[in-house]
């Protein structure tokens, strides 16, 4: 059981790349893309995970406690700061590309032009 | 290339990855079995050494403050890309009334909700904010808090009045300022103790608001200017849909 988070994790990628590569509409797939960076919180949180540990938040619990590795937890809310920008570029993107093609299809972007 | 033959491609090629992955992440020290040695390191000596008791946020605005300065500069310049990227092209108008449209399809009760929540929510910001060093919270999750309370007012549909409560250079200068303070914060460590970012003040008896010594100024600046950079990003997408393109004119 004790690889089960990672397992999860890889599955999530995958899935998530599956749902890139057969996406029909842009915020579908930008959407698709949290996906596979959601897998990437999972394999962070998961390695610094201690058996038994707490949150380490030491407010209310003895200071001597053990606690998981919090250092993979700020790592994680980086993750999550930057996977939110991400998003919100690629949904202005997709609004572009919306006016500019009259179409959501990525598809459609092969007509790109400069 | 076809829908279906970039599938056929795709579908190999994710097997051979998931397995290569699988491979690659049994190596890791099984789940629980943390090896260390940063975590228990800093569990034994976050407390002490910056009077912080939440060390996620001692980490991310102390100890690691730098990745965070960089952090935040990912979200301004992110945020600054949306804004220009949904400028108003050539050829583009707001369409005359748009914003009073969308006011009378709210119905009265999701109008009062929504109201009732603008004060609680900022409330709740501004506590998650200050209290980061604390317990759990900080500057990046109580900025979208402060940034939701404004945006409930259009849920109420008053497209109008979420301008007048959040106007939008009221959100580009809390934005800038947000980052500029924390450069500034950095700078005074500079100053007052010779490394940038160095916690230079006092740092106050662990569990009290005030203990921490720069980490909770530096979560009220991050704070600050996360809920600038959302609400701009939203107000910028809340102006596309009143826009309407006259015809012929293609932008650029």
């Amino acid at each position: 059981m004790s690889f089960l988070p990672y397992a999860v994790a890889a599955w999530l990628f995958v899935v998530g790349l599956y749902g890139i590569v057969t996406s029909r509409h842009l915020v579908h797939l930008a959407v698709c893309l949290t996906v596979v960076q959601s897998s990437t919180y999972l394999i962070l949180l998961s390695t610094g995970y201690v058996r038994h540990g707490s949150a380490p938040i030491y407010a209310d619990i003895p200071p001597v406690s053990t606690a998981v590795d919090p250092v993979v937890q700020a790592l994680t809310l980086t993750d999550i700061v930057v996977e939110s920008t991400i998003t919100a570029l690629l949904l202005a993107l997709a609004v572009q590309a919306m006016k500019r093609f009259g179409s959501v299809d990525p598809s459609f972007l092969r007509q790109l032009r400069g | 290339m076809s829908p279906r033959g970039r599938l056929l491609l795709f579908l190999p090629s994710a097997a051979a990855l998931l397995f290569l992955l699988i491979d690659g992440l049994h190596q890791l020290p099984g789940f629980g079995h943390y090896p260390g040695p940063y975590g228990y390191v800093l569990n034994g000596v976050g407390v002490s050494q910056r009077h912080a008791t939440n060390l996620v946020t001692a980490v991310n605005f102390d100890y690691r403050a730098f990745d965070t300065l960089g952090e935040e500069f990912i979200l301004f310049t992110a945020t600054t890309a949306v804004v220009l990227i949904l400028r108003h092209m050539r050829g583009e108008r707001e369409q005359p009334g748009a914003a009073d449209t969308r006011r009378e399809n709210a119905s009265e009760a999701l109008r009062g909700l929504a109201l009732a929540f603008v004060a609680a929510l900022i409330v709740l910001g501004g506590y998650v904010v200050v209290h980061g060093a604390l317990t759990p919270g900080g500057g990046f999750q109580g900025g979208v808090v402060l940034a939701a309370g404004a945006f409930v007012v259009f849920l109420a549909g008053e497209v109008v009045a979420m301008k007048r409560v959040a106007p939008e250079k009221l959100l580009e200068l809390g934005d800038a300022a947000g980052a500029a303070g924390f450069v500034l914060i950095g700078i005074g460590g500079l100053i007052f103790a010779d490394v940038f970012l160095q916690n230079f003040l006092d740092l106050g008896k662990p569990g009290s608001l005030n203990s921490g010594g720069t980490i909770v100024l530096v979560s009220i600046a991050i704070g600050i200017e996360v809920a600038g950079a959302f609400l701009l990003v939203w107000t910028e997408f809340l102006d596309q849909a009143v826009l309407v393109r006259s015809g012929g004119d293609e932008g650029e």
